[in-house]
């Protein structure tokens, strides 16, 4: 799916380096993917990836968002080596996953798609996972899988609430059956760490769709929205492919989900940090769970 | 309808039931010996066209529209079947079933994806791809089976989830991602079987299970050919090519540590016999539930994480 947003379109973000007037230098520059102005970038910078002039909230990596959420050098980062294997030696065309990956790493600056650790909101322990879309369109396969569960679990042992903040195009096809199983393995541990009473807020950003949408990013507490993200399980290119008509406007954008009752709220960037911080001391502080040999109650059907 | 590569087999069972028809309106026994010839040249024949499938006709062969559907198997190797209908929210999904039946006698709930048997039915059915509705109905059937202590019993057959902007509005992923959830804590045993086509999510989503299953002939996949085609070769032309490197069939699986059993077909696969096919199922799914129900509660569930914290191969 993830060749549904390498082509320009606006409602799927802010592509930068692709919309630059040629009259005026590149590096100052970048032409805003909302309004079509031009920003200063230093501004844009300077405003966490959104238009001062609009509010279009643009792609932001996944260094980045840690640097705007957390506290100052509080975070702990693991496994920032973890990389993926060609497990199934996947034919594909042009070039070996592997080099794939290479290419992919060095574009993002990343060795995989999300990175995760411990760290601090406002004086509050946090353990943050965030992806990051310069990486392979945030696919999903085995190492994401194996961050976000390995997250998931450290917020469990530790009762630390748990924060993901969320983007993708899908499974990543070379993987296979060991993409899809991802689903399984985060769904799995969340079981848990929702058993433990342990805080998990779920931020959804700019593109998150099928399978990861289908499992780790919606079973969460709160969710949590950006706004104008498109949101969903089949996106709206591949919806068009399928039924060969044109959607509306607007359908998959986080507003659109909040009017359906998908998600919880939308904050804007600059304001997500204060709105975690809320929310980590009111739920936080839950009493430790009940004995795990006391069965849970039978939930009754909806 | 039979595919290029089955038509040989398709002819010579032809002739063989003419024959053998032959014979039952009393004309005289002389076809005995050819009948005899023709069912070697058959067995010998199926061996050789299926020992010679390439990836395509294998998924050609998963997605056959003779292929038993899962209300074929809940009427062939299960009794007392009561159809529950309905999600309590929305709506009713005819591309999901389920209910209690038994199994030897033993109460089960049994739930699975149901593809049409025609275009008709195809056409209520949505041709198998599940609405947020169906995943919602199972889930209420799972927390059933939970309460009333019955092993869950799942059969997997659907292209992939319903993709329609209706099913967007209702919550297609949420529904999937809240069964995963379920099922993995769920306090029963489960056993999964994909019977046909295991589609992606939606497949997933009824696929939670503690012994996981496959029919010989079934496929399960990260996404159609035909998908994984289009994000990775930009062409759904290149589906066959798609389909030898997902390595979706029931041997790549097992190979791999995804499922933990395949359960074998009739010869000529199981549109060819769907009663025996039938039997072959239950056979399996009662071997395993007796299996799991030696097991503790706790420790089938702590095993059943085990399983699926173990899946994915990467580079530390």
């Amino acid at each position: 799916m993830r060749k549904l947003f390498s082509q320009k379109d606006r409602r799927f973000g802010f592509l930068p380096g692709r919309h630059r007037q040629p009259d005026l230098p590149d590096e100052l520059w970048e032409k805003c993917a909302g309004c079509g102005e031009m920003i200063y970038l230093a501004e844009f910078e300077q405003n966490a990836h959104v238009c001062p002039k609009c509010g279009y909230h643009a792609r932001l990596s996944a260094r980045k968002r840690v640097a705007l959420l957390l506290d100052p050098d509080s975070f702990e980062e693991r496994d920032a080596a973890m990389r993926s294997e060609d497990v199934l030696a996947f034919e594909r065309p042009e070039r070996s996953y592997e080099q794939k990956l290479a290419d992919e790493a060095e574009k993002a600056g990343l060795p995989e798609a999300v990175i995760y650790g411990a760290g601090k909101i406002r004086g509050e322990p946090v353990v943050l996972a965030v992806i990051d879309t310069n990486f392979f369109m945030a696919t999903m396969g085995s190492v994401v899988g194996e961050k976000i569960t390995r997250a998931i679990e450290l917020a469990t042992e530790s009762r630390t609430p748990l924060v993901i903040v969320s983007a993708s195009a899908g499974a990543r096809m070379e993987e296979g059956m060991f993409s899809l199983m991802q689903m399984a393995k985060t769904s799995a541990a969340l079981a848990r760490l929702h058993e433990a009473g342990v805080l998990y807020v779920s931020v959804l950003t700019d593109p998150t769709l099928a399978g990861v949408t289908a499992s780790f990013a919606t079973l969460a507490d709160v969710i949590i929205a950006e706004p104008q993200a498109t949101i969903g399980f089949t996106g709206p290119r591949l919806i068009e492919q399928i039924t060969h008509a044109k959607l509306p406007a607007g359908t998959h954008s986080a507003e659109f989900m909040l009017e359906r009752g998908m998600v919880d709220c939308i904050v804007p960037r600059g304001d997500l940090q204060q709105t975690l911080a809320r929310l980590m001391s009111m739920y936080g502080n839950r009493q430790p769970a009940p004995a795990a040999d006391t069965p849970r109650p039978v939930e009754t059907a909806p | 309808m039979a595919y290029e590569f089955e038509q040989p087999l398709v002819d010579l069972r032809a002739r063989i039931d003419s024959l053998e028809s032959e014979r039952k309106n009393g004309k005289p026994d002389d076809a005995g010996p050819e009948l005899q010839e023709l069912r070697a040249e058959l067995a010998r024949q199926t061996t050789d066209v299926f020992a010679q499938l390439s990836p395509w006709d294998r998924v050609q062969l998963a997605r056959h529209p003779q292929r038993p559907r899962t209300l074929d198997y809940i009427r062939s190797a299960f009794t007392d079947f009561v159809e529950l209908h309905g999600d309590r929210r929305h709506g009713d999904d005819l591309a999901v079933v389920g209910g209690p039946a038994r199994l030897n006698d033993m109460p089960v709930m049994v739930i699975g994806h149901q593809k049409g048997k025609d275009a008709k039915d195809n056409q209520r059915r949505n041709f198998g791809m599940a609405h947020p509705e169906g995943f919602r109905k199972a889930r209420r059937l799972m927390l059933q089976a939970e309460k009333f202590g019955l092993p869950l019993v799942t059969l997997l057959d659907i292209p992939g989830a319903s993709p329609f902007l209706a099913d967007e509005e209702r919550g297609q992923a949420w529904a999937i991602a809240e069964n995963l959830q379920t099922m993995s804590r769920l306090r029963t045993p489960i056993v999964v079987t994909v019977i046909g086509e295991g589609g992606s999510g939606g497949a997933l989503a009824l696929g939670i299970g503690d012994r996981v299953l496959m029919l010989e002939h079934s496929m399960y996949s990260v996404a159609s050919p035909e998908g994984a085609a289009s994000i990775v070769w930009k062409d759904a032309k290149f589906a066959p090519e798609a389909a030898k490197s997902l390595r979706p069939f029931a041997d790549d699986l097992a190979n791999l540590g995804i499922i933990h059993r395949i359960v074998p077909e009739p010869a000529g696969g199981a549109h060819v016999d769907p009663r025996g096919a039938a039997q072959l199922l239950k056979t399996a799914l009662v071997e395993e539930l007796a299996a799991l129900q030696e097991l503790p509660l706790p420790k089938l569930i702590d095993r059943r994480y085990g399983f699926y914290r173990s899946l994915g191969v990467v580079a530390p």
